[in-house]
């Protein structure tokens, strides 16, 4: 009786491990039927450089060049921001906090993570938009770098707890030995700690981004949604996830923007894919 | 468990049971959300057994939703496409269009910008990235901020098709690149109330002290019209448009009694009372 109790388990666990698997799978290859068919109306390198967007018009002009770079450039400003402060509350909390500190800090980032995202666009939107407009004397504060700004606040959280983790898991037997060796504790963290953890913190780092790039809500209220080829990070811009959302509900289904808009979710699927392999890469080279 | 089970199938029952045939769902248009929210429940009032849900989302989201047969009736504030109408047939279905009510589209800016008036050319120049600085219209020296609504929205439609490219099916023109896409009318009407630079369009109903609605003239030589009821019926407005009903082929049962109740008499006293303009019967 125990024997066949144990041999459902274990054939149940097994299928729950594979569903997922074959979930994703479904995704991808729907995404691919789907997306594909775009290349029918304009050619691929027309779609990934053309500079106008205007998918509605007749004849719809379907380049994606100005989404691509919206989102690249809202996701550089975000990194640029939140890399350094969150590796830094990282290694406060893992090496430096005492112990008290350490788990009132840990909650709040928790709360930070546990914020929704529409949240906080609507909080950005009615306080951080004015602030950016009069601080540089903009036209208006939609610009992509109100975006960066809140998505920094979204991918601390993610960086924070795994560069933690990294540092955490570095034997405690390294920091001594430096110290041992004369070492401060401010070079045992910069020329120990911080080279050991190393991939770890890479790692969290990536996550952080690949959070980012998939952010649809909060950019979409804040980003101003222009599709612009921008030339500085003071401007509005429209990136690929925002374009997905505000548009999917009205194209219909089996259109050419249909398509391309399933075409923009197949970019947005590799750029994702090829952050997400990076981060696991350096994350089992660590073990 | 076994109660946890019960309590699920009583559920699912229910849920299945509340979408009986004396259910109706109206979804699009942005700028009719509020109207065909008015409709319902003043419909609902006298009809207590009747159940109307409406939902907003744009013109094209609620025609793609009737060809996609999720919803009953569809608001549109612009006239269904030739394309639409293709994909509609596809699937078997013939929309069928009932006009609604009327609208003014107004051209609105902050109350502290000094422009009072603008022609339909200007307006077209001022859109379409011309005219980029307020100096050229007569006004402060200030980057024009272009305010447009997302492509799914009707208004957009319209806006392109009768001011962008002054009614001419074969324009080209289009909102120049650097327009804000906003996502709704009140995103547009917020921004317009805090930035002096700015410059945005949506119906009538969203006009309040915190915007100023531009005169606007169909050339140099004509006179500049404000955007009001008076003169949106009698035709002297020239950026004014029907809003549109569109049902599955003519309407039947439960949709036809609320089409009724629309183009009755109390119907288009809601549509005043919204600030929108009634269809003369």
């Amino acid at each position: 009786m125990r024997k066949i109790k144990e041999f459902f388990i274990e054939k149940l666990i097994l299928l729950c491990g594979l569903a997922s698997i074959f979930f994703v799978g479904l995704i991808f290859i729907f995404l691919l039927k789907e997306g594909f068919q775009v290349l029918k109306t304009v050619s691929l390198g027309k779609f990934l450089f053309g500079s106008k967007w205007y998918p509605i018009s007749e004849p719809a002009q379907l380049g994606i060049l100005p989404l691509i770079l919206g989102s690249l450039l809202v996701t550089l400003g975000a990194a640029v921001i939140s890399i350094p402060i969150g590796v830094g509350s990282a290694i406060f909390i893992a090496e430096v906090a005492p112990a008290k500190l350490k788990e009132i800090l840990k909650a709040g980032i928790e709360l930070l993570a546990a914020i929704p995202s529409v949240v906080l666009g609507f909080i950005g939107m009615v306080t951080l938009v004015p602030w950016v407009k009069t601080l540089f004397h903009l036209p208006t504060g939609l610009t992509a770098l109100s975006g960066s700004i809140m998505l920094a606040f979204m991918a601390m959280p993610t960086i924070v707890s795994i560069a933690e983790d990294a540092l955490y898991s570095v034997p405690k037997s390294y920091k001594e030995g430096a110290l041992a060796l004369g070492a401060t504790q401010w070079q045992a963290i910069w020329r120990v700690m911080l080279p050991a953890a190393s991939s770890g913190i890479l790692a969290a780092v990536m996550l952080g981004i690949g959070r980012v790039i998939g952010e649809t809500m909060a950019v979409m209220m804040i980003t101003g949604n222009a599709a612009v080829l921008p030339h500085s990070i003071l401007q509005p811009v429209r990136t690929l996830t925002a374009t997905i959302a505000a548009e999917m509900g009205e194209a219909v289904v089996g259109s050419e923007h249909y398509f391309a808009l399933f075409a923009i979710g197949i970019v947005l699927f590799v750029i994702s894919f090829g952050i997400n392999v990076t981060a696991d890469i350096f994350l089992h080279r660590r073990k | 468990m076994k109660k946890l089970c019960i309590v699920l199938v009583v559920l699912f029952a229910s849920a299945f049971a509340s979408a009986a045939s004396n259910m109706l769902q109206v979804k699009g248009s942005d700028t009719m959300v509020n109207l065909g929210q008015a409709w319902a429940e003043s419909y609902m009032e006298t009809n207590p057994q009747d159940f109307i849900s409406v939902t907003g989302g744009g013109s094209g989201t609620g025609l793609s939703a009737l060809i996609s047969g999720t919803c009953d009736i569809a608001m549109s504030s612009r006239d269904i496409k030739k394309k639409e109408i293709e994909f509609a047939g596809k699937k078997g279905i013939k929309p069928f269009e009932i006009k609604a009510a009327l609208d003014g589209l107004a051209v609105v800016i902050n109350p502290k910008n000094t422009v009072v008036k603008l022609t339909m050319d200007q307006l077209a120049d001022i859109f379409t990235g011309k005219i980029t600085n307020w100096k050229q219209l007569g006004g402060h020296d200030g980057k024009i901020v272009l305010l447009s609504r997302e492509v799914n929205s009707g208004t957009h439609v319209y806006f392109k098709e009768h001011v962008l490219r002054k009614g001419n099916p074969a324009g080209t023109e289009e909102f120049a690149p650097s327009a804000l896409m906003l996502s709704s009318s009140q995103a547009i009407a917020d921004e317009v109330a805090g930035n002096a630079d700015a410059i945005g369009y949506y119906g009538m109903g969203y006009i309040s002290p915190k915007q100023k609605p531009v005169s606007v003239a169909k050339d140099a030589n004509s006179e500049y019209i404000a955007p009001t009821i008076d003169n949106v019926v009698s035709g002297h407005y020239p950026i004014s448009r029907p809003l549109y009903l569109y049902t599955k082929g003519e309407p039947t049962g439960l949709v036809k009694k609320f089409v009724d109740f629309i183009l009755s008499k109390a119907g288009q006293e809601i549509v005043v009372a919204t600030d929108f303009v009634p269809v003369s019967k």
